[in-house]
């Protein structure tokens, strides 16, 4: 327990309050007045308003468009069921900046809808509510689904012997059941939705600005700190707030039910309904996840004879000190080393947390894990340079940073992910162990370990690629000699030239390859547990 | 034997010798006012207790008596608030669990489910460095003890739940602990492997000279399997004793209804008789003068003509095997139970009378409070 | 428990692990004996130069020059500002006259007068007492446009700030955010310089009339919105005009494969606002004298030479040669709109205000 919160406080706690302290404090004095004044513009009530509906209509999106596929991959069995499983978890752990271009490409001038019906959405709210949901759609189904595989079909039938329809069974007994994966779900996507950063920027424009974007905005370009600190306590505050709500319906899911075996629930769909459902949640997967990853592709190759990839290998563009391609090596050392300290911090940290004499104070550590989820990149790497400047902690320009901010990220998906494996391995395991001779060191090993191996791994996995794809901290820490992939697309995609967009375009193909592997491979290896993701 | 000596150190002085210890040199395990709460609650409360080399004590109590939180505390899984325990003279407290070298079988076997029968039985070894030939050795050995020779293989998920119970017997066996805990052995098994299963334990732990101290709520288990009974109520012992001296003499109310004695009335003894809800009773020479508690054991409740006695209703008959429990019901008085022969057993509805046996009846400290 | 205590001494020992390898990674940085010898230079992502004049310069002055990209224009210099009392360099280069007040209100650079500063036009000298920065270099921000779009309508190319208020180029336009992004920033200064200080607001009123449109940054305006460009080709842009650089057209041919005989985007050259990027002595440099010795390579003839194809902007030096590129496919702006930084510095804030709910809202 010390090391996560030694680790949470000394690369997170201290830089927020660091860059805080800049804008809020001055002659030794805090400001706190400040909140008032800024509050009261009228320009920063917009982004309060914005920002929170927009996440309303987001969440209410997502769900609506998600639930059924949770519904046909959790309880339909067809062939390929894995690899959709993947397919749709992909946009989830894609860089913003990669997913921007991408579903412009879409929605926006000369996309698919532009030259089908002459529709575009770009610049319209509706890109971004579209994009919220293609970013979302996994959490949905992969909360809400994985709990409803392992709900026993056979409390559904017992309603219906008793004499309920097929609709009031499900309405009496399955859907209580889900109300609260489904409400953590909701909840989980208001918080993307509402800390979003990335979509609304490239999509939104520059009418539309959430708080996050509106803090970025403040930070980075207007170098209004005190109105960033403004903003970002509020945001701390009502993210706070979301994690709390979550953090109680989470704990309420992990009590009330009794599961059964995923693999026993799925069967074929059978009736022309339940095939018109899954034609119609393939269609929309389809059309909203797959389309826009297809057109990043086509416009990648684009080219004759691979051009862009070919192009990726040398290092005379002059955007970098090194090849392009070179950042793919980057990346995946930095993804591997954020990992590594993801999976050290994040499963001590559930290995405390899953304690069963865990105190009030540890569960509250619980919800404080998922916080970096909810504060602006930038605040932490501006934070990062000003509070870790002296030795031995003078880590600006170490290669560490990268990582560690990465990790920051990824913790709190190790954790989600090892704390209901944790929590369901039995006590008196361990205490056999220790009786029979077992040092805790041994009986971890011994225990723990080879129950948890599966779920380590796949919170490795996924902390690997959500640190492969973090975008928003590393941009402002990783040395422009060790460009990270998405931080290469960022750079390619801000110069000007067809060679450049063309190497953009096949870099972020490659990023999104190697992200599908990765999480086709932890499709291998699923929990069978109800992980959150 | 005296009423009085049979008492545990709960209940009374207790500082004199433990019956079944008389005969041993030194108590190899010992709990001094060991002490356990969980929040106001005390699941262990001041416990003395002593067990000697080679002795089996089984602690006999209801669910939610404490006797899980005594082999806990011995084995170092739970703390103590106050008190100590010793192994060998030496004070436990601090030393962890995995240092105590005491084994303990779980409830349910708790069998690791990622290895299999070998590895389960070897783990214990294995923790304590030994080489892999000696290893399968003893797993051999074992293996054939709890009678699965040859199953070193077998996936534990494969096993059925006697099977499950001698692995994780051999199991704990297997490192040659100073002291084999069981906690609710023979729990989970249907009746008859048990009762096969109890006279093995009994034999294997004699034939090893295995010290054990046991824990179940099944009296019948408890008094096959112990050289000593310990019973247990709110984390105190209430009486300690051979099986013999428990099952005569229950040393209070609670005791006797814990044993399945319902037959227990508030009397007031003068002389050899006690006056009772039921009229006067005989009771044995030398009994407690004065307001106390009467016990009569079924086998105590004699039945006769209507017209003799106290005057009952037959209210149940309950075949109990060897005999027939008759439930009887006197007027304006608790009922009774009656042990008669099969061929004896009134029916349903009529009547009897009522004569008492002195010889089956004891007087219990204490007024009756349960 | 005893069990906690060990499980957490095992996990502290890890972190201490992981926090050593990281300080031991970080000293290679940072010894005594390397420090005088390195000389850090901090800025944007845009910054390029070719190897062979980094180690000549190397290999003259003794020192190691280590780069340290750090953000885009804005960004690296609020970081800079964020560390000036334990900077990260010794020279910064790339603030531009948009945000140079913003350098020297914080106090970022101290005094250096460069070596070869006769040499450079006195007009670009702002700072001419203290001589806190030395401008090393200038692009002008100006509208771009698509040829052939214009070429098949038969369509004259708008040429000044008045042309792009008029009907006939009415939805044609696009612009960047003015609060965002530097080129968006330059234009509206660029406007605010040729129709003064209460003129502008008419001329954005007329121009948002005639169907302006704004996007957050340069990337999207030239990539994806710009029918001209080779990406917004791709894109299907549909805006034949767009507010990028004078630089642009030549960048489109040397980028392009293969290379076409002529630009395909031409500039609008009354629609400039100059650009002038400077570099300067970072305040808390560890090696001052290093730095000195950069800055005046930055001014030097070499490395004003090799600018122009590395960062697409024109060297401050007039006697330093401009590549063939820039003269075939393009030239620099002879009468750009320029404003002097303190008046930037004072109305720069306020003017992205009222532009923004002009604008925007």
């Amino acid at each position: 327990m010390a090391v996560p919160v030694a680790f949470f406080g000394l690369f997170f706690a201290y830089p927020v309050a660091a860059i805080l302290a800049r804008g809020l404090r001055a002659d030794g004095v805090w400001h706190f007045g400040r909140i008032a004044d800024v509050v009261a513009q009228p320009d920063i009530r917009h982004v309060l308003w914005f920002t929170t509906w927009q996440a309303l209509v987001s969440t209410a999106l997502t769900l609506l468009i998600a639930l059924p596929g949770a519904y046909v991959l959790a309880r339909f069995d067809f062939p390929g069921k894995q690899v959709l499983r993947a397919v749709v978890t992909v946009p989830f752990v894609l860089p913003t900046v990669v997913v921007g271009t991408a579903f412009l490409a879409l929605v926006g001038r000369g996309g698919l809808l532009d030259e089908l019906w002459g529709v575009r959405l770009d610049t319209t709210v509706w890109a971004i509510l579209l994009a919220h949901v293609f970013f979302n759609y996994a959490v949905v189904v992969r909360t809400v689904g994985g709990l409803w595989s392992q709900l026993d079909p056979r409390q559904e039938e017992a309603a219906r012997m008793l004499g309920a329809s097929r609709f009031a069974a499900w309405r009496t007994v399955t859907l209580p059941a889900l109300a609260p994966a489904v409400a953590a779900a909701a909840l989980m996507v208001f918080l993307f939705t509402f800390t979003s950063f990335g979509v609304v920027q490239i999509l939104g424009g520059p009418t539309f600005s959430t708080l996050e974007v509106e803090i970025y905005r403040q930070t980075s370009e207007i170098f209004d700190l005190s109105t960033a600190a403004v903003l970002t306590i509020i945001q701390f505050l009502a993210v706070g707030a979301i994690l709390g709500v979550h953090a109680w319906t989470v704990r309420r899911r992990e009590t009330a039910l009794r599961l059964v075996d995923a693999s026993g629930t799925a069967r074929r769909p059978c009736g022309a309904g339940q095939w018109g459902l899954l034609a119609g949640v393939l269609t929309t997967i389809a059309v909203l996840l797959v389309m826009p990853l297809a057109v990043l592709v086509q416009r990648s190759l684009d080219a004759p004879g691979f051009a862009y990839f070919k192009e990726l290998t040398s290092d005379d563009s002059g955007v970098f000190l090194v090849a392009p391609v070179e950042a793919i090596g980057n990346s995946l050392q930095y993804a591997l080393a954020a990992t590594a300290i993801a999976v050290v911090i994040g499963g001590l940290a559930a290995a405390a947390l899953a304690r069963r004499d865990a105190g009030r104070l540890v569960r509250g550590f619980d919800a404080l894990l998922m916080l970096p989820l909810g504060v602006s990149a930038v605040t932490v790497g501006f934070g990062f340079l000003i509070a870790l400047d002296e030795p031995p902690l003078d880590l600006r320009s170490s290669w560490i940073l990268v990582p560690l901010a990465q990790a920051l990220v990824g913790v709190p998906f190790v954790v989600r992910t090892m704390l209901p494996v944790l929590r369901a391995v039995d006590t008196r395991l361990r205490e056999a162990a220790a009786v029979l001779g077992a040092s805790p060191w041994r009986v971890w090993r011994e225990v723990d370990l080879p129950m948890v191996r599966r779920a380590l791994l796949v919170a490795a996995g996924f902390a690997f690629a959500v640190s492969l794809g973090e975008f928003g901290a590393t941009v402002f820490i990783a040395r422009p000699d060790n460009p990270t992939l998405p931080v290469a697309v960022a750079r390619l995609l801000g110069r000007p030239g067809d060679l450049n967009y063309g190497q953009a375009m096949a870099l972020s193909t490659i990023l999104m390859v190697v992200c599908a592997v990765a999480l086709l491979l932890l499709e291998r290896i699923r929990t069978d547990r109800a992980g959150e993701l | 034997m005296g009423p009085g000596e049979g008492q545990g150190p709960g209940s009374g002085s207790g500082d004199g010798p433990e019956a079944g210890a008389a005969a041993m040199p030194r108590p190899m395990l010992r709990l001094d006012g060991a002490t356990v709460r969980f929040g106001a609650r005390a699941a262990l409360d001041d416990v003395r207790l002593e067990v000697a080399e080679h002795e089996t004590v089984c602690v006999l109590g209801p669910s939610g008596s404490g006797k899980s939180t005594l082999l806990r505390a011995v084995a170092g899984l739970q703390p103590l608030d106050a008190g100590r325990v010793s192994l060998d003279g030496r004070d436990l407290g601090g030393v962890p669990a995995h240092r105590r070298g005491v084994g303990l079988m779980f409830q349910d076997h708790q069998l690791f489910p990622q290895r299999d029968v070998g590895g389960n039985v070897a783990f214990g070894l294995r923790m304590r460095g030994a080489s892999k030939a000696e290893q399968s050795a003893r797993v051999r050995e074992l293996l054939e003890l709890v009678g699965l020779p040859g199953a070193a293989e077998r996936n534990v998920a494969s096993l059925s739940g006697g099977e499950q119970q001698r692995v994780a017997l051999a199991r704990a066996l297997a490192p040659r602990p100073r002291l084999l805990m069981l906690d609710e052995p023979l729990g989970q098994l249907d009746r008859s492997l048990r009762e096969r299963l109890v006279v093995e334990l009994r034999e294997l732990f004699h034939t090893l000279g295995t010290t054990v101290l046991a824990v179940t709520h099944d009296q019948g288990e408890a008094f096959a399997l112990a050289d000593r009974v310990v019973v247990m109520r709110d984390g105190r012992i209430a009486q300690s004793g051979t099986p013999l001296q428990v099952w005569q003499r229950p040393a209070d109310e609670f005791v006797a209804r814990f044993l399945g004695f319902d037959n227990v009335v508030p009397a007031t003894v003068s002389g050899e008789a006690a006056d009772t809800p039921w009229g006067k009773v005989p009771v044995p020479e030398g009994s407690p003068q004065g307001p106390g508690t009467l016990l009569v054991r079924p086998a105590g409740v004699r039945l006769t003509d209507p017209a003799e006695g106290l005057r009952c209703t037959v209210t149940g008959r309950t075949f109990r095997g060897t005999h027939v429990a008759v439930q009887l019901q006197p007027e304006g008085a608790p009922r009774l139970e009656a042990a008669c022969a099969l061929r004896d057993a009134p029916e349903i509805g009529t009547e009897a009378g009522v004569l008492f046996d002195a010889a089956e009846i004891s007087v219990l400290e204490g007024a009756e409070d349960a | 428990m005893s069990t906690t205590k060990k499980f957490v001494a095992v996990a502290v020992g890890l972190g201490l692990v992981t926090l050593s390898a990281c300080t031991s990674s970080d000293s290679d940085s940072g010894d005594g004996a390397a420090e005088s010898r390195t000389v850090t230079l901090v800025s944007h992502d845009s910054w390029a130069a070719s190897k062979t004049v980094i180690d000549d310069f190397e290999k003259q002055s003794g020192y190691q020059v280590k780069v340290l990209k750090d953000g885009d224009a804005g960004q690296a210099l609020n970081k800079a500002i964020l560390t000036k009392d334990n900077p990260q360099g010794d020279v910064f280069f790339g603030v531009d006259n948009t945000l140079l007040s913003r350098a020297l209100d914080n106090k970022l650079f101290q005094s250096y007068q460069a070596k070869e500063s006769d040499l450079i036009p006195p007009e670009y000298l702002v700072d001419p007492l203290k001589h806190r920065v030395t401008p090393i270099d200038f692009g002008d921000i100006c509208v771009n446009y698509d040829k052939a779009y214009f070429e098949e309508r038969g369509l004259t190319p708008p040429e000044s700030f008045d042309d792009l208020v008029k009907p006939e180029y009415k939805d044609l336009l696009v612009t960047e955010n003015a609060s965002t992004s530097s080129p968006g920033l330059g234009f509206l200064l660029g406007t605010a310089a040729k129709y003064g200080d209460d003129g502008w607001q008419d001329y954005w009123t007329k121009l948002k009339a005639n169907g302006v449109k704004v996007v957050d940054g340069w990337e999207q305006a030239y990539n994806e919105e710009f029918s001209g460009s080779a990406a917004g080709k791709k894109a299907k842009g549909d805006r034949p005009l767009v507010v990028s650089y004078a630089s642009s057209p030549p960048a489109e041919v040397v980028f392009a494969d293969p290379k076409p005989k002529t630009a395909p985007t031409g500039v609008a050259y009354g629609t400039c606002f100059r650009q002038v990027e400077y570099a300067g002595l970072l305040t808390n440099a560890e090696n001052a004298k290093g730095g000195k010795a950069l800055i005046d390579f930055l001014i030097s003839k070499k490395f004003q030479a090799d600018l122009p194809l590395n960062m697409f902007v024109y060297p401050m030096r007039e006697d330093a040669q401009v590549p063939e590129e820039f003269t075939k496919y393009g030239k620099a702006a002879e009468d750009s709109e320029t404003m002097a930084p303190n008046k930037i510095a004072k109305n720069r804030d306020q003017w992205v205000k009222s532009w923004t709910s002009l604008v925007l809202k």
